[in-house]
């Protein structure tokens, strides 16, 4: 595919201009070589923010960053570390889950809207941005929201381009919250009969006043573990871990990982690796009350399944059929579905996320077609 | 005086058949129209500004709500939806052509839920009624605005409020999970869930905050934490602002989070003393209250860590609270900064801007100078950690030249918040008061989007206009 690469936003500003004056699609992308993402997109040319990088605000006191939308994460990151910061949502990077070479940018993150494990506690990348400037379907360049930590000045545009995938708009720069890194962290391993015992285990541990920033369950073989972990300062992580063992001690028998295991865990679990899945197999993320999740992985017994967020994320790898994902769909109706990654037949021949409303599907047309008049941003990449 | 539109008059003059039309949908006692039993409705938490709706109707249920909505929408008549009316921002003011849409009725808690750390509440439910009804079980909701006893869920999810303990647990936008919402139409529809980022637009992101511009809710399903084994508060006090600044910088970049973390200036110290006898030190320039959350050992740990940073910065004083009467005793005075300067001051106008942190010696400063410019006293609070900066200016409203001082010192403090790189509104949102300076901070084009995509729910730009949106380029006032 022929890919503009723009290198600043006057740049992203006349590639838009010109295609919407072509009414041509086009296809947006960060870092990616993601095109196994939601449906695909039926457009000729792409348009990347990859050259669109570099930190442009840092303020470790004031807890803010700003940076381009190609910037890498891991640029991000390592910059925030040396300050000893970090993103709070903990995004995830799914190289390995999508055989990708490259990792991903903050303008891909944001658009996804992907969190890792501590959102449970902490919130997602949404609940952390803090600002953008966006370039519209138009041409048109706009920002919402600013660099400071409350702001509920006008229409929050911030959050409806977070996890809007590129269809409402080209994000050039975002600027978002950050907190210090944990001094420590531990986690607790507990052995239990079924899912519904794991999700018991994580419940009382979020139900705990003990700040339980990752809740997550893993399926080896017959072997089903529940995972709590704690993130602050030391003594009190100490203190906490003992008071989390003794309180969950009637549940199963609980463990606590070695650093190197516990982190090398959160990673498997952020980055969806621990829930192993085939090469050939397709992968769904559900999003359900954890209350439902028993019920919905009893539905899909034979899937692959690996469950983060106290149970209520659910990831699922399966057969890339038809049939299957009418499968998944039926499970997750007490909440949310996306199918995440699939052959190119499976993406254009079903439905990637549930279907809206009438009445919200209306009102989300006359969004689009206000933000990407010409409708030339990603179409077709969520919904038809 | 911020200007209030002309009424429509067509409406006015169909005022009988649209008072008929709605007493049709609603129980006997659900519409009032006598004028003097409109009376409480024709004004919020901005008492400066007053008008007499058409009428006011109080429907009871989401089906009542939708009905009144569609005839509404059917008839061309404007809405005011409305919570407790504490708005300081004019959100909840009536025009003269517009039922009030009032929601206090709806004040059911509809579920609690331990196991999904949830509660679904009706749109009328008080802030601190979910946490009373979830506290016997250490439960809490987080976000805890100082007017938590009357304000009322509807109104904090449309005005994304948020309180002294944001800083750790956010505001009212990260502590939603649902939303039962009903368009000018008359349509209900679900948004969001029991479940965390539904797939697809974040609309609950985008409807939270949205100042009843784009549609009522009638249900809202939030987050329920457990609470902390405890917390206790400290007070450290120091000569100058500039050095309470630092002190705050450098609490942050130690690592250290507390849960709350609020700045007050010299006559606020003043003014809060006199009202709480909380022990403030009364010689200070500026002094911080501190709070930590956890055990009594935890509490103890990050209290020592907070004081030897503070200790480098020469407080003249410091005092960690020994026990949990102690630290009420420290919120105290803070909780009633406002009713404390109430006391002091016949009236006053509460500013809310948001500051970059590191801005904080300069813009107080400069609102020192503002305030001898106009002749008008001037105390701050301000949520030090997030930088929202309450300046409460005090004036006296028989004195019509006083207020119109206290506005206009009021926006130029604004704009010096905007000018610094921060915002108009850190909480209390735009409603009418800052409405006509929105184009201080967003560029015709930027203001025009956000137009559009009102006009994307509400096509004949019924809903709550006149706020938010300078009426110059105002649809609804062309
Ligand atoms: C449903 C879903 C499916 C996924 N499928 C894949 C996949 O097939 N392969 C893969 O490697 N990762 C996939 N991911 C993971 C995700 O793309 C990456 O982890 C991360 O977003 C990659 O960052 P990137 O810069 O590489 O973004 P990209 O993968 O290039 O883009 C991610 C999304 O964000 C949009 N986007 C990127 N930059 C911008 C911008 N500046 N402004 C507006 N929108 C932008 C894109 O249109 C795309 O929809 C998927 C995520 C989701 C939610
Ligand atoms: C003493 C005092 C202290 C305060 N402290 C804080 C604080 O610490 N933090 C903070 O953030 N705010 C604070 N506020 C401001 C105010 O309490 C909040 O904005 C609150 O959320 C308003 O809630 P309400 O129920 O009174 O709403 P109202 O004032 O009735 O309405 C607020 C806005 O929301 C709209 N609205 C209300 N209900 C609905 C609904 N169901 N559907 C659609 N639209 C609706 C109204 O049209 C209006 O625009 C304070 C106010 C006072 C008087």
């Amino acid at each position: 595919m022929n890919t503009l690469l723009p290198t600043d936003e006057a740049g992203v500003v006349a590639a838009i201009t010109a295609a919407h004056a072509a009414r041509e699609p086009l296809a947006i992308e960060g870092r990616g070589t993601k095109r196994a993402m939601l449906r695909p997109v039926q457009a000729a040319r792409s348009l990347s923010t990859r050259l669109l990088t570099g930190i442009t605000l840092y303020k470790p006191s004031e807890l803010v960053i700003s940076a381009r939308a190609g910037t890498p994460i891991a640029e991000i990151e390592a910059a925030l570390a040396e300050k000893g910061q970090q993103i709070i949502a903990e995004p995830p990077d799914f190289r390995a889950l999508f055989g990708a070479t490259e990792g991903p940018s903050l303008g891909g993150i944001t658009a996804s809207n992907l969190s890792g494990p501590r959102r449970i506690t902490w919130g997602a990348m949404r609940d952390h941005v803090l600002g953008i400037r966006a370039v519209r379907g138009d041409g048109e360049v706009f920002r919402s929201g600013g660099r400071v930590l409350k702001n509920v000045t006008g229409l929050d545009l911030c959050k409806l381009l977070c996890g809007s995938h590129g269809t409402l708009g080209v994000l050039t720069e975002i600027t978002f919250k950050v907190l210090p890194q944990p001094e420590e962290s531990a986690t607790l391993a507990v052995d239990v009969a079924d899912i519904a015992a794991g999700i018991r285990v994580l419940s009382a541990g979020l139900g705990s006043p003990y700040g339980v920033s990752g809740a997550a369950i893993l399926l080896q073989g017959s072997a089903i573990t529940a995972l709590l972990r704690l993130e602050d300062f030391t003594e009190s992580v100490a203190y906490r871990m003992a008071r989390l063992r003794e309180d969950l001690a009637p549940l199963g028998a609980a463990r606590q990982l070695d650093a190197e295991q516990g982190l090398a865990t959160w990673r498997a679990v952020r980055d969806a690796t621990a829930l192993g899945a085939m090469p050939d197999e397709a992968v769904w993320r559900l999003s359900l009350p954890p209350s439902a999740a028993p019920s919905a992985c009893a539905a899909l017994a034979g899937f692959r399944l690996m469950l983060d967020w106290g149970g209520g994320l659910i990831w699922v790898a399966g057969p890339a059929t038809e049939a299957a994902h009418a499968t998944v769909m039926a499970a997750a109706q007490a909440g949310s579905f996306t199918l995440f990654r699939a052959p190119d037949g499976l993406r254009s021949a079903v439905p990637v996320v549930p279907a809206e409303p009438a009445p919200l599907a209306a009102i989300a047309a006359r969004v689009k077609a206000v933000m990407d008049p010409e409708g030339i941003l990603n179409p077709g990449r969520i919904r038809l | 005086m911020i200007r209030l539109p002309d009424p429509k008059a067509d409406v006015m003059a169909r005022r009988p058949e649209i008072i008929a039309g709605l007493a049709a949908l609603l129980p006997a006692d659900g519409l009032i129209t006598e004028t003097i039993r409109m009376k409480p409705y024709e004004t919020d938490g901005l008492p400066s500004y007053r008008q007499m709706p058409l009428a006011v109707a109080l429907p009871r249920t989401t089906e009542e709500v939708a009905a009144v909505l569609r005839f509404c929408h059917q008839n061309g008549v404007r809405v005011i939806p409305r919570g407790a009316g504490t708005s300081l921002s004019g959100g909840a003011l009536p025009l003269a052509d517009a039922v009030v849409v009032g929601l206090m009725r709806m004040n059911a808690i509809l579920e609690v839920d331990y196991a999904d750390r949830l509660a679904v509440v009706q749109a009328g439910v008080t802030n601190i009624g979910i946490t009373n009804a979830v506290s016997a079980d250490g439960f809490f909701y987080a976000p805890d605005p100082s007017s938590q006893l009357a304000c009322m869920i509807g109104g904090n999810v449309m005005m994304n409020s948020g309180g002294a303990h944001c800083l750790k647990y956010g505001v009212t936008a990260n502590n939603l999970l649902g939303l039962k919402f009903v368009t000018i139409e008359g349509e209900v529809i679900d948004i969001g869930g029991r479940h965390l980022d539904a797939a697809g637009y974040d609309w609950l992101g985008l409807i939270t905050g949205s100042e009843g511009q784009l549609g009522m809710v009638t249900e809202v399903t939030v987050r329920i934490l457990r609470g902390p084994e405890g917390a206790r508060a400290m007070l450290a006090a120091f000569d100058s602002i500039p050095v309470a600044g630092q002190a705050v910088d450098a609490i942050i970049g130690s690592g250290i989070i507390p849960v709350a973390l609020e700045f007050m200036d010299r006559p606020c110290i003043h003014a809060c003393e006199a009202f709480a006898h909380a022990g403030y030190p009364l010689d200070a320039e500026a002094m911080l209250i501190i709070e930590v959350e956890g055990s009594v050992a935890e509490q103890d740990a990050l209290l020592d860590r907070i004081r030897a940073i503070c200790a480098q910065f020469n407080p003249i004083s410091m005092k960690v609270a020994e026990s949990p009467e102690q630290s009420l005793a420290i919120w105290k005075g803070r909780k009633g900064a406002f009713g404390a300067v109430g006391r002091i001051s016949p009236d006053y106008l509460c500013m809310d801007g948001t500051i970059p942190t590191g801005e904080l010696p300069h813009v107080l400063g400069r609102i020192t100078e503002l305030s001898d410019k106009h002749g008008l006293k001037v105390a701050n609070v301000f949520h030090a950690g997030d930088g929202n900066l309450h300046p409460l200016i005090m004036f006296d409203a028989n004195d019509p030249d006083s207020f119109a001082r206290a506005e206009k010192l009021g926006a130029e403090i604004l704009l010096l918040c905007v000018e610094v790189g921060g915002c108009l509104t850190g909480e209390h949102g735009v409603g009418i008061e800052k409405r006509d300076l929105m184009t201080a901070q967003f560029t015709p084009g930027e203001l025009n989007l956000q137009r559009a995509i009102k006009t994307a729910f509400d096509a004949d730009w019924l809903l709550n206009p006149a706020k938010v949106f300078p009426l110059e380029g105002n649809p609804a006032f062309a």
